[in-house]
């Protein structure tokens, strides 16, 4: 084994380290942009929203120095005290959290307050690289699924009861991780059904869908007995019934779990989305400002600071779920669409580096990292776009809020460690 | 397959769709996409007046006045000095605060209403001032004025758009006003115009710049139009003064077009105290649900009481048209009809005509119970099945529009019920004959009309098997409506002959019968009392209360002119009170004044006070006298 250089920085992926910086500064204007009022600007001034994000910003510099300086096999052996500590944290805030905006997700220190849940992320991928990348660890058995689904929705649950499910949602991430290390693809077929299932039943109703489906299901059934004969289906005739019986469960809850569990301001979330329910006034204020506010930026946008809607205050929390309406406006089509490809490189980066590492945990903790960051910028555009119901999470390296910047920061920088650190890996 | 190609796959699917939906919204849309919503236009609205509305004869019942609200849109304020505007609004701190807050949860993007209503004096003080404090305004906006305390029942009122119509409607914003109720409600859309917009460029110092699109979108104001209604303000007045202290409802129409000339409820209230700032006070008195005199609830449109005698008029239609008895047919009373082996199984009747052959004129005059429970029960054994017969009473009662909402221009309503085959099918399961339903002989048991629908069915026997739907509306911006539900006939399935006997019947009751107590020189009513028994249920206890007053009356006789409904809620006879106050309204409408002969008999109604009666059975004394028994 090769000895580690004494210089941190050595065998850093500057590629990546450009693409961050480059999304944090553009970040900066827009929240400059969202949060400034007219009569004039001091960055500076640390009573302003911009100026505060500056200051979240210049700390970044030693958080990022304070990561890099530890060795790498440093965060795979404390990976679950890591993981313990982030735990830990998310029951502390139950006593000694501070409730704002209705979720008791903040440990208030003086001015400043802290949300661990964006910090728990790094050591969740942590702790998943730990414990898959282990030599006996073979994900096809059942009981190592379980292990490593309760890893994952540990901290999620704990993240719900805050309440906070946006946060919690993004959880999910990591099965497109367990995906690459063997995880069968079943789940996220049958999660995505579902899904899709659910959206059509609101739309289409309960029984609509139920007639559709199961006719659909009996031609293709019929046609494959007619085509093949039972030889070629290999079927027998409980799994058919047990599985039409399931799916007309599903729709019926489905319309249940709808109508019963789900809050009012939820279904107002959905209907507004799915074109059922016109509101331009108060539950689809926000997307709908949101999209016009976007729409209003051409192809070129209005310019620097020049973004009308974005100064009248008239999209609410523009500096940090809606910063991206903010390019929108400001920036046009070229510059929104700029973002989302420096977004979706900077990710194909990660996935392309994490495949070279030799190193199980290295190559984990990646698609960790890479999936988490996928999740996220999807969720948030896709709500400020339109495409997606509101689900309020922050929008990586962009969005205004220390917590959110510095949890990504670390969330990316100890790839960043690891990633230097795989040449030695012999 | 390599498993990175899944992530891959998924980040340029996304990333391609996105960049498709921006592509959608900023080249595709564009910016002119929306103006309504988009932050940098203004858009001016200039607010119609409302139209007016008139009583048939011309007199204004419903006119505008202006009233002045103060406006205030949060994230427009600036420091402002809170305790000289506090001074100048005639508030105090913590109601400032208060409203201030209310406010900015509404949202503090929008205006929303601050002060509602000021006093004129205040305004014009206010107005010299009121720039000093950015992000407040006055708003102008016209309220309704009432010349004369009558038929709010009728008028409705107008109140504040609820929130859900200003999310889903854009043409209503917060603050502004929508009819609530009566015609205000029905007719909305006429009353209210449609308001001006002009759109204005906006900078970012929410300065205008200039109108938008050099004004292409601007449109003008268009005023609502005047309603001409179909009611005698002065006999509603009347009526609503004949009514005094008692509980009910009046329904009048003119058979020969189907107009409302007066539809009262009692007690009712002065239209002018849902205006003004004492509004909101006022109306949770007049909604107060424990209010047991029930102000704004409609009697003469909700109400569904059994009809009493007058239905027997109905049954004796049915029997003359299916031939289960002719005008010839009589039938024998003792005292009362019995209908069963038990000794309680008897109708008692009060026609006084003992062991005598009594024919339909007689029949209706007297108002014989036994006589109509007779006619009943040859209707339903007229078929070998009870349902069958039924089903075709049912047919020819409902063509007189009972059983169901009429389809009259006035927002509330209620069906009443009238039974069918089905119904007593399922309550009593199958076992059932014309004596278990001998009650619809006499327009008790389970027969449930609204004073309208009564009132509709008397205009169709002085019609002679005809009737229009009534309606509240004559004119619309003086022209008179077209509306073909309100301007062609409705037939009746009674043949015009039958109605000829019971017409002169009616006639009969006035001059001879229940209601001879009450005729009028040189008028000739028709008419028939009822009086109605009715029944309260508390605790399971089954409680019989002091029986409804009731009478249905046309007039003249010849080309009737009026035909009305009077219900008198625990009235007693309906030869004491509504015969009466029916003759009073006739005459009040055909001669325009009371003869002197009749003004003791004015004065006696219009003192006749039953508060003590209802204050008797209120509800906390009936829970008292149900415990005795």
């Amino acid at each position: 084994m090769r000895q580690e250089k004494n210089n941190i920085f050595a065998g850093i992926d500057w590629i990546l380290v450009f693409f961050y910086l480059i999304l944090v500064g553009f970040g900066w204007l827009n929240i400059l942009a969202a949060s400034q009022n007219d009569e004039y600007i001091d960055i500076f001034d640390f009573n302003t929203k911009y100026g505060k994000q500056l200051l979240w910003i210049l700390l970044c510099y030693p958080i990022m120095i304070f990561v890099l300086f530890f060795n790498s096999k440093f965060y795979e052996r404390f990976a679950s005290i890591f993981y313990l500590i982030a735990i830990f944290s998310l029951v502390l805030i139950f006593p000694l959290g501070k409730e704002i905006n209705g979720a008791k997700a903040w440990f208030s220190f003086g001015s400043m307050s802290l949300q661990p849940a964006e910090f728990v992320k790094a050591f969740t991928a942590l702790a998943i690289a730990k414990l898959v990348s282990d030599r006996q660890y073979n994900l096809s058995l059942i009981k190592n699924q379980i292990k490593a689904f309760t890893v994952i929705f540990l901290p999620a649950i704990l993240i719900v009861l805050q309440p906070d499910p946006g946060s919690a949602l993004i959880y999910l991430a990591f099965f497109l991780v367990l995906n690459r290390e063997g995880l069968t693809l079943n789940y996220i077929i049958f999660g995505a059904a579902s899904i899709t299932l659910f959206i059509s039943t609101i739309f289409w109703g309960t029984h609509t869908i139920f007639i559709c489906l199961f006719s659909l299901i009996t031609v293709i059934v019929l046609y494959l007995i007619y085509k093949g004969g039972k030889r070629l289906l290999r079927f027998s005739w409980h799994k058919i019934l047990i599985s039409y019986f399931g799916i007309g469960m599903f729709i019926y809850g489905t319309g249940f779990v709808y109508e019963n569990v789900f809050k009012q301001h939820h279904r107002d979330r959905f209907e507004v989305l799915l074109g059922l329910k016109v509101d331009t006034k108060d539950i689809g204020y926000n997307s709908y400002q949101s999209e016009l506010t976007i729409s209003s930026g051409g192809l070129t946008g209005k310019g620097f600071l020049n973004g009308d809607i974005t100064k009248g205050n008239f999209v609410p929390e523009q500096h940090t779920d809606y910063i991206f309406s903010t390019v929108g406006e400001e920036w046009g089509f070229l510059g929104s669409s700029l973002v989302i490809i420096l977004f979706m490189l900077m990710i194909a980066r990660i996935i392309y580096l994490s495949e070279t590492h030799t190193n199980k945990f290295g190559r984990i903790y990646g698609y960790g990292v890479a999936s988490i960051l996928f999740f996220h910028v999807t969720v948030n555009i896709g709500m400020v776009i339109g495409l997606l119901p509101t689900v309020g999470i922050p929008l990586p390296f962009f969005s205004y809020g220390g917590s959110s910047l510095w949890g990504f920061t670390i969330l990316l920088f100890i790839f960043i460690r690891l990633d230097a650190h795989k040449k030695y890996d012999w | 397959m390599q498993r990175s190609f899944l992530l891959y796959f998924f980040i340029s699917f996304i990333g391609i769709f996105f960049i498709g939906r921006l592509f959608q919204l900023q080249i595709l849309k564009g910016i002119d996409f929306d103006p309504v919503h988009n932050a940098a236009v203004k858009i001016e609205y200039d607010y119609p007046e409302r139209g007016y509305i008139y009583d048939r004869n011309g007199r204004l019942l419903v006119a505008n006045q202006l009233s002045y609200d103060v406006m205030v849109q949060p994230n427009q304020v600036k420091s402002i000095d809170t305790i000289e505007l506090c001074k100048l609004l005639k508030i105090n701190k913590e109601d400032f605060i208060k409203r201030f807050q209310k406010a900015e949860n509404y949202a503090t993007y929008l205006p929303s209403v601050f002060l509602k209503q000021l006093a004129k004096d205040d305004f014009a003080f206010l107005q010299e001032k009121l720039h000093k404090f950015s992000g407040f305004y006055i708003q102008k906006r016209v309220i309704r004025d009432y010349p004369l305390n009558a038929a709010a029942n009728v008028l409705g009122y107008i109140g504040e758009v609820n929130e859900e119509k200003v999310r889903t409607n854009d043409d209503y914003e917060q603050g502004e006003l929508e009819g609530k109720e009566g015609v205000e409600r029905e007719y909305e859309k006429i009353l209210r115009g449609r308001k001006g917009k002009k759109y204005y460029n906006r900078n970012r110092f929410n300065k205008v710049t200039g109108s938008y699109k050099n004004g292409q979108m601007d449109t003008l104001p268009e005023s609502g139009k005047d309603l001409t209604l179909t009611i005698d303000i002065e006999l509603q007045i009347y009526a609503q003064q004949l009514m005094n202290g008692k509980r009910g409802g009046i329904v009048a129409i003119e058979p020969s077009s189907g107009e409302i000339l007066a539809l009262v409820t009692s007690p009712s209230y002065d239209p002018n105290m849902l205006v003004g700032r004492d509004r909101s006070k006022n109306s949770l008195i007049l909604m107060d649900a424990k209010n047991p005199e029930k102000p704004t609830y409609d009697r003469a449109l909700l109400a569904a009481y059994p009809p009493g005698s007058p239905f027997k008029m109905m049954n004796a239609l049915v029997g003359l048209q299916e031939n289960a008895i002719n005008t010839e047919t009589s039938f024998r009373c003792y005292g009362g009809y019995r209908y069963g082996g038990k000794a309680s199984d008897f109708m008692r009747c009060h026609c006084g005509i003992y062991d005598s052959p009594i024919a339909l004129k007689t029949a209706i005059a007297r108002s014989c119970n036994s006589y109509f429970s007779n006619t009943y029960k040859k209707i339903i054994e007229k078929k070998s099945k009870a349902n069958e017969s039924l089903d075709i009473w049912n047919k020819h009662v409902t063509s007189f529009g009972l059983g169901s909402y009429l389809g009259y221009d006035l927002p509330s309503g209620s069906p009443g019920l009238i039974p069918d085959g089905a119904y007593y099918d399922s309550r009593y399961k199958y076992r059932w004959s014309a004596s278990t339903t001998i009650s619809n002989a006499i327009g008790q048991g389970e027969i449930l009309t609204t004073p309208i629908q009564l009132a509709n069915f008397t205009a169709a026997i002085a019609n002679k098997g005809y009737f229009y739907t009534p309606h509240i509306v004559k004119k619309i911006a003086r022209k008179p409506i077209n509306n073909p539900n309100y301007t062609i006939k409705k037939q009746t399935t009674i043949k015009r002959e039958y109605f000829e006997p019971v017409i002169e019947a009616m006639h009969e009751v006035f001059k001879t019968g229940t209601g001879r107590w009450s005729q009028v020189k040189g008028i000739e009513i028709c008419g028939k009392t009822g009086t109605s028994e009715n029944f309260i249920r508390i605790n399971g206890y089954k409680q019989q209360l002091p029986d409804h007053s009731i009478l249905v009356a046309f007039a003249p006789k010849e080309n009737p002119k009026i035909a009305l409904a009077v219900f008198v809620e625990n009235g007693g006879f309906g030869s004491t009170i509504a015969a009466p106050i029916t003759s009073l309204m006739i005459e009040k409408y055909l001669n325009r004044y009371i003869s002197e002969e009749n003004k003791l008999r004015e004065s006696n109604m219009l003192n006749l006070s039953l508060q003590n009666i209802y204050n008797y059975y209120r509800p906390k004394n009936r829970e008292v006298a149900s415990r005795k028994e």
